[in-house]
């Protein structure tokens, strides 16, 4: 993986994004600019859109109001990778999965035994490489589709949930990997309700309420010094109604 | 196989006979050939109905496994007259021969292994969807990869495939003719040998009948778990 | 990867169409010849045709269809020559053009076959009208081939010289229970003759090889009436510019020869001889 100056897919900029499924409005007016750098973080209580609003980044999923630009162009770069909730393996070993990733990225077939080991390797997966993937444990298989994401060499690194599964030792491995990630010039975009892991690794934050931005502001003020009393009361650990 | 006078079909396979051999390697060629052509149209055509949307699809789909139930008497008569002389494809000359009767079974066949090829991507695309969608990978990659991961419950759509080839008799016995040494296969045999009393010789032909097909279904049986062991 | 795979299906689909196609390429000095399914129940083809083979070299294809299907596949052109035993049929076969000529081969004949029991009270008897006259009057259960075949056209024939014209009863709905048509072949008309006890016309070659008897006996036979006369007929060429019509000629030339009769002479089933060469008799 190579250092990475800034890039013309970001800031990703939202204007009066909504989305609707039939009779369920998920997301209504979602105002925001992700800028460059740090891993932005969106919290927010079940329920409140952060899922929908990461699958919509990714191009999974079409606004059905609004318009979202990535940096200078109006389409999903190329260059974008996402990690699921719950990751699906296919049906074939660790190594061939990530081999998988790079052929569907187009990398040259003659890198990908090194890309391959150096990807295990950053993920903690190095003795894994030849285990059918399936029978990988549910932490070890979060990790595998984080570095199946890195395999597309991506500009902008969308998560959802990453760590939220995990055991605790899962845990600090995985964010070790995303502030490694974050490091090398890789924007990360993640949700999380774990309010540790948001604090522990964000640059700045986007709180979702209902569908709607509730706030937004870089980290750490924006835990030090909650900007309203809705996240004050989500922050302190209530029930957000 | 020479008249059996009470001889069993079972000494005649332990004999090696000649005759009996050539029956049974005419229709394992047959429907083996007859699956292998069904599955190079049908694989491809029902992955492709699982992963297209188009108007009419449910109607497709109802006819694809409806035509799984196609009569093998039915598909040998069609099959007979357009191969006839006297039929539209008459100058290809193969009526009574034995591509003709791989043209039959494959006629059969190859509904039931689109139907459920259609059915097993369309499960395992279900769960591949946000991948594949992730990583940008094309159709024609994405039919590649489904079909491939889906290899061993397609085994199985090829084996009852070929379990109704092996079985059916009514569709080869009108486009092959049952010629002796030619087109008489161990089903076509069968009918034959009852329709001249000889109900031992049927019944014994049967059961070698039913053995190959089992011994079949076993060692796919044995590929899939090795398989399935190495791949996960 | 996918390629490597799919450079795979090219030696196997070639295997596969190798090992199939193999056999068909032996047989390029080959002809079809439909006829019956008795004709070939009976083994006579098994007898006589390794003898053509090792004078010409040519390979007899048999066809085994009721005659009915066997003169239908003469019209269609996929076959070389019919070799059946339904003179009228034939006969119509060549004035609609499409046999050349029919040259009478042989005859056998047919016997009406019963259960011991005898439900009718014919056991025995030399006559044939007579018999089946008793089997309808005593509504005694008898097994019809019912499939256009030369047996089947026999049996019709020979009900209407009783007297009883089945067709025109089934029409009006007139034939009792008594009478049953299965559509099939002379072996699985046996078979069901054993199976429920009825009375049903075979022919004697059919009847010596079949191995299902049970409790089945002749009850009638020897009369002139039952007598069952083959012809053999080559596909008109100026019809199906496919019939191989010098082969399918060498074949009637050689049936009809004092070599081929005497084949058919020799052929026999537990020393009784099933077929009467009559070539010569142009009467036939």
């Amino acid at each position: 993986m190579t250092m990475r100056g800034p890039t013309s897919d970001l800031p990703i900029v939202l204007e009066n994004v909504g989305f609707s499924a039939g009779a369920s409005h998920i997301l209504h007016d979602v105002s925001l600019a992700i800028p460059s750098g740090g891993p932005t973080v969106v919290i927010g209580p079940n329920g409140s859109g952060k899922t929908t609003l990461l699958r919509i980044l990714s191009g999974l999923l079409v606004a059905t109001r609004g318009c979202i630009a990535w940096g200078t162009r109006d389409a999903v770069p190329e260059r974008l990778a996402i990690v699921f909730q719950r990751p699906t393996m296919l049906r074939r070993s660790a190594a061939a999965n990530l081999r998988y990733a790079l052929r569907a990225a187009h990398i040259p077939r003659a890198a990908h035994a090194k890309r391959t080991a150096e990807l295990l390797a950053l993920v903690g997966l190095e003795a894994f490489g030849e285990r059918p993937a399936r029978r990988l444990s549910g932490g070890e298989q979060q990790r595998l589709a984080l570095a199946r994401a890195l395999a597309r060499d991506p500009t902008v690194l969308l998560l959802d949930e990453p760590t939220a599964s995990l055991d605790p030792a899962a845990t600090k491995s995985v964010e070790e990997v995303i502030r490694a990630v974050a490091a090398r010039g890789i924007k990360v975009v993640m949700t999380t309700h774990d309010l540790g892991a948001a604090r522990r690794l964000a640059a700045d934050v986007v709180m979702l309420h209902r569908g709607r931005v509730l706030a937004t502001g870089p980290s750490p003020v924006f835990f030090s010094t909650p900007p309203n009393a809705d996240v004050a009361t989500f922050l302190a650990g209530d029930l957000l109604l | 196989m020479g008249n059996s006078d009470g001889a069993s079909a079972i000494s005649l396979v332990l004999s090696a006979d000649p005759a009996l051999m050539e029956i049974v390697r005419l229709s394992l060629a047959v429907s083996l050939s007859a699956v292998f052509f069904a599955a190079l149209i049908g694989i491809p055509f029902g992955a492709l109905i699982a992963l297209t949307r188009f108007r009419g699809r449910d109607g497709v789909i109802v006819l694809l496994n409806a035509l799984m139930g196609l009569p093998p008497v039915v598909v040998g008569l069609v099959v007979f007259l357009a191969l006839s002389r006297s039929g539209p494809l008459g100058s290809w000359g193969i009526l009574f021969t034995p591509q003709a009767m791989v043209i039959a079974q494959a006629v059969l066949v190859t509904p039931i292994i689109a139907a459920l090829t259609r059915q097993t991507v369309e499960d395992l695309w279900a769960e591949y969807r946000d991948e594949l969608t992730a990583m940008r990978v094309g159709p024609a990659g994405r039919v590649a990869t489904l079909i491939w991961d889906a290899r061993f419950s397609l085994v199985t759509t090829l084996l009852a495939g070929f379990g109704r080839a092996a079985a059916e008799v009514g569709a080869i016995i009108i486009v092959g003719g049952n010629i002796e040494g030619f087109t008489r296969t161990m089903t076509t045999a069968i009918a034959l040998e009852t329709s001249k009393g000889d109900l031992p010789l049927a019944v014994g032909l049967g059961i070698v009948l039913i053995a190959i097909v089992v011994v079949i279904n076993a060692v796919a049986w044995m590929a899939r778990v090795a398989g399935e062991r190495i791949a996960g | 990867m996918l390629t490597r795979r799919l450079t795979l299906l090219a030696p196997v689909s070639l295997a596969l169409v190798v090992a199939i196609a193999a056999p068909a390429a032996a047989q390029d000095k080959s002809i079809v010849v439909s006829s019956t399914t008795s004709t070939q129940d009976s083994g006579l083809f098994r007898h006589i045709l390794p003898l053509f083979k090792a004078k010409t070299g040519i390979e007899v294809k048999v066809v085994a269809q009721g005659t009915g299907q066997a003169l239908d596949t003469g019209r269609r052109g996929d076959a070389d020559v019919v070799f059946v035993h339904a003179r009228p049929a034939e006969e119509k076969f060549i004035a609609e053009g499409f046999g050349v000529k029919r040259h009478p081969v042989m005859y056998n004949d047919f016997v009406l076959i019963g259960p011991k029991g005898d439900p009718a009270g014919i056991k025995g008897s030399r006559d044939i009208v007579a018999a089946l006259t008793a089997i309808k009057s005593k509504g005694a259960p008898f097994i019809s081939r019912g499939d256009r075949s030369g047996t089947h056209q026999a049996e019709l024939k020979l009900w209407k010289v009783a007297g009883v014209d089945i067709p025109a009863e089934k029409e009006a709905k007139k034939l009792g229970p008594w009478y049953k048509e299965i559509g099939q072949g002379m072996g699985a008309a046996l078979n069901t003759a054993a199976a429920s006890g009825s009375y049903v016309l075979s022919d004697r070659a059919t009847w010596i090889s079949f191995k299902n008897k049970s409790d089945l006996v002749i009850a009638v036979e020897g009369d002139k009436r039952l007598f069952n006369q083959y012809g053999v007929i080559l596909v008109n060429p100026k019809k199906h510019p496919n019939v191989k019509a010098d082969l399918g000629q060498q074949f009637i030339d050689w049936l009809t020869s004092p070599e081929g009769q005497k084949a058919i002479a020799d052929y026999k089933i537990d020393g009784q001889q099933l077929f009467f060469p009559n070539a010569v008799d142009s009467n036939a």
